[in-house]
């Protein structure tokens, strides 16, 4: 069920766009069934799961290679699964009002929309660690095509492939930590791994491999710049992708594998001292932001740094606390983004300083984003706060210098996550003085009502903490606990008063405070911003990557052909050439002539290659290499091997003739004018005797470096009748070897296709409906382009 | 100079040479003929090809197979190239013009659905079966599948040569001709 509601995702992504062209709004409508009948099949699941029955599927992918597609449907996926399927069917519905009914960028949207949300539903369900990286990757090709957009405009451009070079970046180095953790623990499935985890060096390199793959798509310190980048995307791309649910695969991988790792220093450190610098620095960055969206993008990376940070330590607390803000944060940063797209929708500015008296003129939409965004400061009575105490309590419980440090981080990091939310508010809503008064269109229910949908969701799942906690606990249920209080500790909106209560009323006053100095703050962050940031530092790494393939493709690609040949024949001599010399074994039984024939054959191709090098006209030339070859095609024949000698003389031919072909555009001569210096010569003539006589030996060394009697020979001679061949030659070419030689057919396909690109590459004819296009070189428009 | 495959033959002139029997008498490119050469290929290119064939077909029993037939084949259009070749490019006859590539991709085509054909009856991908059967006349013939495979890799060669004759050969030819072209012109 399972996999078949991924491939359903999937399937109608590929047909949407045929249902777009008729309809907009239908297709968006019907892109989001899927992923509401995933969350009503998942809340369906909730007993079975929560009674720690997983539900488990898995198909064979390639059982040879011990490659399956493992799903399983666990309390965490559960929590991902709500965020995933439950605000994907949301916000699909509010897209369908967002994007006009004539928007040209509807029917992509939609259909990869549909495909993200199913490939991020594989992604929380994969129970086996390849499976995961290949949703994981299908994640971010959406995720670039999404903030490409129809990739008119150069920020969609440069924010797209920002976001694709940092996040594949990560992901293949995390491909890489799998396979050394999956290979150290024998098995890829995630189950296994958490139940027995694997120790040892190569599983120290893979865990820093895999983080690097986490902090990369949950848009950690240094690697945050791709997400406020990314708010280049339509506002629902932003709030589904870039808030609510792909970021948040890192932190989901963090949370997946925390149980297997947390005790590894070299897996809990790097997150917590990352994490809480990207709270603190997200936070601050956010305090300076005047674009509302982009404000909230800093709001993210912030919350995602306190996430990371809540999943890495691995104590039962932390991780309860964790999923919980998981969900809120899922929920009241969804909320706000759409909020956003409606603002932008009604009044054409997403700027604080654009905007004054909205809140006045739309109380219902400034009453769901309080709504909203007080869970995000932690306010009671809704989820966010119940969160955040249970975050406070953890790190108080931990009662070592680790907790205290981090919860000091925690605190300032919530003071400024009120401070922003405030500042989110009063942007988009005050009254302020000097502004000249918004006037919003009207907006239509479809960009109010889905909006209403995710802030009340947050607003009941807090006051019935006590209900839906069993469901966020049981993911933490698995990890280990310091002690009895810990183990007993449960959600709920009231726990007496206590520190932890104190540090959320010191978080959300200091909050106000700072918003209260905003004039101050903002001038601060400004005198703060520093040169030297985190997205210069990309643009360097990717134009220092651009400095060096110049630099490289510059010095190999000379343009000479005697350097190609040299550098080609010595790296011959180099690897070929010293294992040569490392495995010396002269074969036994070599003699030097078994047939008479072959003595004068030998003569003539000795002969003509050393008149070869003698000759000074071309087309010499090419008759002394067609005579080598077929010297050498007769040599086949006294040896018995027709087959052989019938392709080699044909070959030979054809080769000759082509070089005919081509010799009518060369000089006559080798040599036009005056004869090379002398010491060239030498190097030339030493080099190239060199590597010929290195490639004789290799023929001579190589049919004595036999181990074993050739038994695979015996088989092919034995088995040919059953392959429907009485010669063998045959039978190995389209049966026993057949792939081989449908690989190098592929090969002549490309040589064929290479040669004819470039003799005809200054050409374009071309026939169409019978008319022949024909010019000298290039379509006119292309000439023209070229010209100027 | 040739019948397009359009134009309707009359039914009492069906028997009449789609083409000429030998180059008209304007020759294209301006150079020298052999008229021997170009008799010559006119009277072995059809055997060739048959050849070809022959040796496409007997490559399961004896020296052969479809990478020779597909170069005898392909030796036979250069042979009929060098003897006079049209100096747009090479064409199969005149009645049937495929584009080199399309060859090419049609014979990769060829081996590749050879390859996957048997995955779709459960078999291992790439592997054979053979069929037996009696024809009259013909007598008890056995088939194997790979022949398809054969017969792509056929196809594929041809084309390949039929490419390397329009680049190398026609393409470097109308290249001097432009040249030469442009130089009388420079010149006057």
């Amino acid at each position: 069920m399972l996999l078949a509601l991924v491939v359903a995702h999937l399937a109608l992504a590929c047909a949407l766009p045929a249902v777009a062209a008729r309809s907009t709004r239908a297709a968006f409508g019907l892109a989001a069934v899927p992923p509401a009948v995933t969350l009503a099949w998942a809340l369906a699941m909730t007993p079975q799961v929560l009674g720690g029955r997983a539900v488990t599927q898995s198909v064979a992918w390639a059982p040879a290679l011990h490659l399956y597609l493992d799903v399983r449907l666990d309390a965490l996926a559960l929590v991902m699964i709500v965020l995933v399927s439950g605000l994907g069917a949301v916000i699909l519905v509010y897209s369908a009002f967002y994007f006009g009914r004539r928007s040209a960028d509807a029917s992509r949207t939609s259909a990869l929309l549909v495909f993200f949300a199913g490939a991020m539903l594989g992604l929380v369900v994969a129970d086996d660690l390849l499976t995961l990286y290949v949703f994981w990757e299908l994640t971010s090709i959406a995720s670039f095509l999404l903030v490409g957009q129809s990739g008119l405009h150069r920020a969609n451009r440069r924010a797209a492939v920002q976001a694709l070079l940092v996040t594949v970046f990560g992901g293949l180095s995390m491909l890489l930590g799998f396979v050394l953790v999956g290979e150290s623990a024998g098995t890829y499935r995630i189950a296994e791994i958490v139940a027995a985890p694997p120790t040892g060096g190569a599983v120290t390199a893979g865990i820093v491999l895999i983080l690097l793959g986490a902090l990369t798509k949950s848009a950690q310190a240094p690697f945050h710049p791709w997400l406020p980048a990314a708010m280049a995307a339509p506002t629902p791309v932003s709030g589904y992708l870039h808030a609510a649910s792909m970021v948040k695969a890192g932190v989901f991988l963090v949370a997946r594998l925390s149980p297997a790792f947390a005790a590894c220093a070299e897996w809990w450190l790097p997150l917590v001292v990352l994490g809480l610098a990207t709270m603190l620095a997200g936070g601050w960055r956010a305090l300076g932001a005047t674009d509302l969206k982009r404000l909230l993008a800093f709001g993210t990376v912030s919350q995602l740094g306190f996430l990371m940070v809540l999943f890495a330590v691995g104590g039962r607390l932390a991780a309860v606390a964790g999923a919980a803000l998981l969900l809120a944060h899922g929920l009241f940063k969804a909320t706000l983004f759409l909020v956003v797209g409606t603002v932008d929708k009604v009044t054409g500015t997403r700027e604080c300083g654009s905007l004054s008296g909205l809140g006045r003129a739309m109380p219902g939409l400034a009453a769901a984003s309080v709504l909203a965004a007080a869970p995000g400061a932690g306010t009671p009575p809704l989820l966010g706060f119940v969160a955040k105490e249970a975050a406070f309590e953890a790190f108080l419980l931990e009662d070592g210098a680790r907790g205290w440090i981090v919860l000091a981080g925690l605190v300032v990091g919530s003071i400024f996550t009120v401070a922003y939310s405030a500042r989110f508010l009063w942007g988009a809503f005050a009254t302020k003085p000097g502004i000249e008064l918004s006037v919003p269109r009207r907006a239509s229910p479809g960009l109010t009502v889905p909006l209403w949908i995710t802030s009340l969701a947050g607003l009941v799942l807090g006051l019935i903490a006590p209900l839906v906690a069993p469901l966020i606990e049981a993911y933490g249920d698995g990890l280990p606990s310091r002690d009895a209080e810990e183990a007993g500790y449960h959600l709920a909106l009231w726990h007496g008063w206590n520190l932890a209560l104190a540090l959320s009323g010191v978080a959300l006053l200091g909050g106000l405070l700072l918003h209260a100095g905003r004039r101050r703050v903002e001038a601060l962050t400004r005198a703060l911003h520093h040169p030297v940031t985190a997205q210069r530092g990309y643009e360097l790494v990717v134009s220092g990557l651009e400095r060096v393939a110049v630099l490289v493709t510059g010095r190999l690609q000379a343009g000479s052909l005697p350097f190609y040949l040299a550098a080609v024949l010595l790296m011959v001599l180099a690897l070929p050439g010293v294992g040569l010399v490392m495995g010396w074994a002269w074969p036994s039984d070599a003699p030097v002539v078994h047939q008479w024939m072959q003595i004068p054959l030998g003569i003539v191709v000795v002969a003509a290659a050393l008149a070869l090098v003698r000759a000074h006209r071309r087309f010499t030339a090419v008759l002394l290499v067609g005579a080598v070859g077929y010297g050498i095609g007769g040599l086949f024949i006294v040896d018995g091997a027709p087959d052989l000698a019938l392709a080699q003389f044909l070959v030979e031919t054809l080769a000759v003739v082509a070089f005919v072909f081509v010799l009518r555009r060369l000089p006559a001569h080798f040599t036009e004018r005056r004869r090379p210096r002398r010491s060239v010569q030498v190097r030339k003539g030493v080099l190239a005797s060199v590597a010929g006589i290195t490639v004789a030996l290799f023929g001579l060394v190589l049919s004595g470096a036999r181990t074993a009697p050739a038994t695979a020979s015996d088989e092919f001679v034995r088995l040919a009748p059953e392959a429907g061949a009485t010669n063998v030659i045959s039978a190995i070419l389209v049966d026993f070897r057949a792939l081989d030689t449908v690989g190098e057919i592929t090969v002549l396909l490309v040589a064929a296709a290479g040669t004819a690109s470039l003799v005809l590459a200054t050409r374009y004819d071309r026939r169409r409906k019978g008319r022949v296009t024909r010019s000298g070189s290039g379509t006119p428009e292309h000439e023209k382009e070229v010209l100027g | 100079m040739t019948a397009t495959p359009e134009a309707r033959v009359p039914w009492d002139r069906w028997d009449a040479p789609a083409e000429d029997w030998m180059l008209s008498g304007e020759c294209p490119i301006g150079t020298e003929r052999t008229l021997l050469l170009e008799l010559a290929a006119r009277i072995l290119f059809p055997t060739v090809l048959v050849f070809s064939l022959y040796l496409l077909l007997v490559g399961h029993y004896g020296p052969g197979g479809g990478f020779s037939g597909g170069l005898v084949a392909g030796l036979a259009f250069v042979l009929r190239h060098i003897a006079g070749g049209r100096s747009e490019g090479p064409e199969i006859g005149a009645r049937v013009k495929v584009r080199p590539p399309v060859l090419v991709g049609l014979g990769l085509g060829i081996a590749v659905v050879t390859a996957l054909v048997p995955a779709a009856f459960g078999a291992p991908v790439l592997s054979s079966a053979k069929f037996a059967f009696d024809v009259p006349l013909l007598g008890h013939i056995e088939i194997v599948t790979s022949l398809a495979l054969d017969v792509g890799v056929y196809l594929l060669i041809v084309g390949v040569v039929l490419d390397l004759l329009r680049s190398l050969g026609s393409g470097i030819e109308r290249d001097a001709r432009e040249a030469a072209a442009a130089n009388a012109g420079e010149a006057a």
